[in-house]
């Protein structure tokens, strides 16, 4: 495991070396602990096979900045428990060093000063270099490469191609299988398409046909590695139908569907399966709750909620893995196999150190000739930002805030609505807002921003009910993501009481005035499952904004007061 | 400007929200059953028998992804042979407009006392099923299921 | 109604002896609850299909009472031990009197 580095005070050397860069404290610290391309993949390899797992990369080919949250709540039995820790909580569980490249990488604290030593992450010429280096080492008979989904969505060049150009770099890094959510938005039509021609597998025990409600996609998959059988068995977002677009699956029906999935463990054992993955997209609470009533599963390796952790969670005989997201990071597990079943099980998260791993030549060609049609566009410049932008937190992000305040301005609305997404770059302050940067935020199959007036009342029902998503205490009952992020209004709310009750104080920002539950507000949003929504995509709606405002400053946001946590 | 906006109406009430869907209304939040509905009509079938909980597997969805077309698969525990099968089940809704949704006649040819249907759900609310066996004897079992407008994060 | 509901069944056509067996069924139907109101603010009147019920070579089998609550196309499954050869007769019956039937066909060897 990584992660153990003692915290290194700054000598006089290290700090004379950084002096004038403008580092922090810790940012000093920082610098004489980059990692190598040698020290990432340190590994003392173990038992006859090696699972790579990667998940929620988000269609981000190019190493980029992404920030972890600073709030991220657990509620009912997982209050306080990872991965529901952050910053300074985070770090001494896992026994990470302030300022080092683990808590750059994994925590949010002092991000623009350790950014800007760290530099980016991820990048899948990085991963091939990675994936090539495992496979060099164990043999390729010894390696399985998984995916969990949330690859194929979340570029521009990525929505010009409908999802073409991750498929072809998946392909070309040998993956084996994958399973899904974020990909079921380029309907299902095109999703069957690239099914039928994968080399890899795409995996889903949990999405029936609504007419005679049989299986649309194979259930699992055994491979042979290193002389073992190892069954991995996809799972897809159960609430991709709640969350998503329907109408763009009209014929699909998910949910978690736990009797079945036992009945694929059984099947898989019985299959002489010496090893059984669930390659999931439920999110970690809900695989943490399933881990506890599905028998038989050795490794979940979980996806949806972009969690990353240092170290596996053990849920009776079965373990959990985090591999966090956008590519920043890179899981190893090493499984001994003894009498037909998993002895040891070795784990690392590998951090991908763009300016440490040198990029793989095949790859890096790859995506730049996937990336051509479109460099010219992603590298236009829009305007610049004073602030960080982020997105990552439970309650709001100040990329969220950049969207909203567009939607205020740019469509003449008294209250903005936009979804709480947990996927897109962070921006560090003095950095261009390009093409490419609006569209990792917002590059979405249903982007128009609409347009409606709600009355208060509404408003809070709204609140509600998605806050009910996300904090109800049963993780069965939760559809993941972050709550909705609000521009022009503030609301309290206490995340312990239940649906209904949990929402307070609703204010009018502009006027300070209580939010009148009769009252009809003109409210602006975006990615409305509802078919047929009018208005102009949001990327445009931001990049009109940006650009009539130049140099965007985000001020910190304290329009919604959290209580109950 | 305002007027021609559309506007949210009531009976849609989370339906436009941004990433939403909505709880799918049947009908407008006029009125519903209740407890009282579902316990009164059992009443009817069954007086003031005893119910037992177990044997029922109530297999429906935490969160209805579409509240017009709700799937829900029973199975209850039973040797389904002559002298001993499970003759009736009957499901109810607490928050529809009516209290009844689905009424089964098994018999021993069944094999395996099973079946599933899609049912229309106006709102959250809890699904109850009770089961009449041979010997006369009752059964019962509940499951709360969430109509909800969602929210997406990953 | 704008279009003669027609039922579709999915049955094996053969079975061995003892071998529990899936039927599925599925009736296109609008099934009307009598709850929702037109343009006029009027209740459009209830019609929906209220039983189903299937039977093997003239024995019942299995049926159901259907509520308004039962989603539109009306799907139904459930199960039957295949013991002898013979003929299944699935019935819908609407509200209007209509009946719909399919005769499915079972093999057992």
């Amino acid at each position: 495991m990584i992660s153990r580095r003692e915290f290194l005070q700054a000598t006089a050397a290290a700090a004379a070396l950084t002096a004038g860069s403008g580092l922090g404290p810790l940012g000093r610290a920082a610098a004489q602990q980059k990692l190598s391309q040698a020290d990432i993949l340190r590994f003392q390899p173990q038992g006859q096979i090696t699972i790579l797992h990667v998940a929620d990369i988000h269609a981000q080919l190019m190493p980029l900045q992404f920030r972890e949250p600073a709030v991220n709540l657990g509620v009912g039995e997982v209050k306080g428990l990872p991965p529901h820790l952050t910053d300074a909580a985070f770090r001494e569980h896992f026994k990470i060093a302030a300022g080092s490249a683990d808590a750059f990488a994994l925590t949010s604290d002092d991000f623009v000063s350790l950014a800007r030593n760290y530099g980016r992450m991820g990048g899948l010429d990085r991963i091939a270099t990675l994936v090539k280096a495992i496979r060099a080492e164990r043999g390729d008979d010894k390696v399985l490469l998984l995916d969990g989904g949330d690859t194929w969505q979340g570029s521009w060049s990525s929505l010009q191609t409908k999802g073409q150009d991750m498929v072809d770099v998946m392909s070309a890094l040998k993956l084996d299988a994958m399973t899904s959510h974020w990909e079921f938005t380029l309907g299902a039509e095109r999703v069957k398409e690239i099914v039928e021609k994968a080399s890899f597998a795409f995996l889903a025990q949990n999405i029936r046909d609504k007419e005679w409600n049989e299986p649309v996609f194979p259930p699992r998959k055994v491979f042979e590695k290193g002389g073992v059988k190892v069954a991995v068995i996809g799972q897809a977002l159960p609430r991709t139908a709640v969350a998503n677009p329907r109408w763009m699956f009209p014929e699909w029906e998910f949910g978690i569907r736990e009797d079945e999935l036992q009945k694929q463990v059984e099947e898989a054992r019985a299959e002489g399966a010496a090893i059984v993955v669930l390659l999931s997209h439920d999110g970690f609470d809900v695989d943490r709750k399933l881990a506890s009533r599905v028998k038989g599963i050795d490794v979940i390796l979980t996806a949806h909620t972009h969690d990353a952790m240092p170290g596996l969670i053990r849920v009776g005989d079965t373990v959990l893995v985090a591999s966090g997201s956008h590519g920043k990071f890179v899981s190893r597990l090493d499984i001994a196999v003894k009498d037909g079943k998993v002895a040891d099980i070795r784990f690392k998260l590998m951090p991908v150190f763009a300016d440490a791993i040198a990029p793989d030549s095949e790859m890096a060609t790859l995506v730049t000739k996937l990336r051509a049609p479109y460099a010219a566009d992603l590298a236009r410049e829009i305007g610049r930002t004073d602030s960080l932008l982020y997105r990552r937190g439970n309650f709001n992000g100040s990329f969220d805030d950049l969207i909203c305040d567009a939607m205020l301005t740019q469509r003449d609305a008294e209250i903005a609505l936009s979804p709480g997404f947990r996927w897109g770059g962070s921006l560090l302050p003095g950095e261009p807002i390009t093409w490419e940067a609006i569209t990792n935020a917002t590059a979405i199959t249903y982007p128009n921003c609409y347009r409606m007036e709600m009355t208060g009342a509404q408003l809070k029902e709204i609140l509600e009910d998605v806050a009910d998503n996300i904090f109800h205490p049963d993780p069965y009952f939760q559809g993941g993501g972050d709550m909705v992020r609000i521009g022009g209004m503030g609301y309290a709310i206490d995340v312990g009481k239940p649906m209904g009750s949990r929402i307070s104080g609703l204010t009018h920002l502009k006027s300070g005035k209580p939010i009148d539950a009769s009252r009809k507000y003109v409210v602006a949003g975006w990615a409305s499952v509802n078919e047929g929504t009018q208005g102009p995509p949001i990327w445009d709606v931001v990049r009109d904004h940006v650009a009539a405002t130049r140099t965007i400053t985000i001020k910190p946001n304290d329009a919604v007061k959290v209580s109950g946590a | 400007m305002l007027t021609h906006l559309p506007t949210l109406s009531r009976r849609d009430a989370v339906k436009a929200a941004a990433w939403a869907l909505a709880a799918a209304a049947i009908a407008p939040r006029l009125a519903f059953a209740d407890e009282k509905a579902v316990a009164a009509e059992i009443k009817k079938l069954y007086g003031d028998k005893p119910m037992a909980s177990g044997k029922i597997k109530l297999d429906v969805p935490e969160i209805a992804e579409n509240g017009l077309v709700v799937p829900i698969n029973i199975e209850i525990e039973s040797p389904m042979t002559e002298a001993d099968y499970v003759k009736a089940v009957h499901v109810f809704a607490e928050g529809n407009p009516q209290p009844g949704v689905v009424s089964y006649q098994f018999t021993p040819a069944c094999g395996k006392a099973s079946a599933a249907t899609r049912m229309r759900l106006a709102q959250t609310q809890d699904i109850i099923c009770v089961a009449e066996m041979s010997n006369g004897t009752l059964h019962t079992a509940k499951a709360n299921i969430k109509v909800t407008i969602g929210g997406c994060g990953g | 109604m704008t279009t003669k509901p027609t039922p579709r069944v999915r049955v094996p056509s053969k079975a061995t002896a003892g071998e529990m067996i899936e039927i599925k069924t599925l009736i296109s139907h609008e099934m009307e609850s009598g709850q929702r109101k037109d343009a006029k603010g009027e209740t459009i009147p209830r019609q929906i299909i209220n039983k189903f019920s299937a039977s093997f070579n003239g024995k019942p089998v299995f049926a159901a009472d259907w509520f308004p609550a039962i989603s539109a196309n009306p799907y139904q499954s459930f199960f039957f031990k295949a013991t002898e050869s013979g003929e299944f007769t699935f019935t819908w019956k609407d509200d209007n009197g209509s009946e719909y039937v399919s005769k499915n066909k079972l093999t057992v060897g």
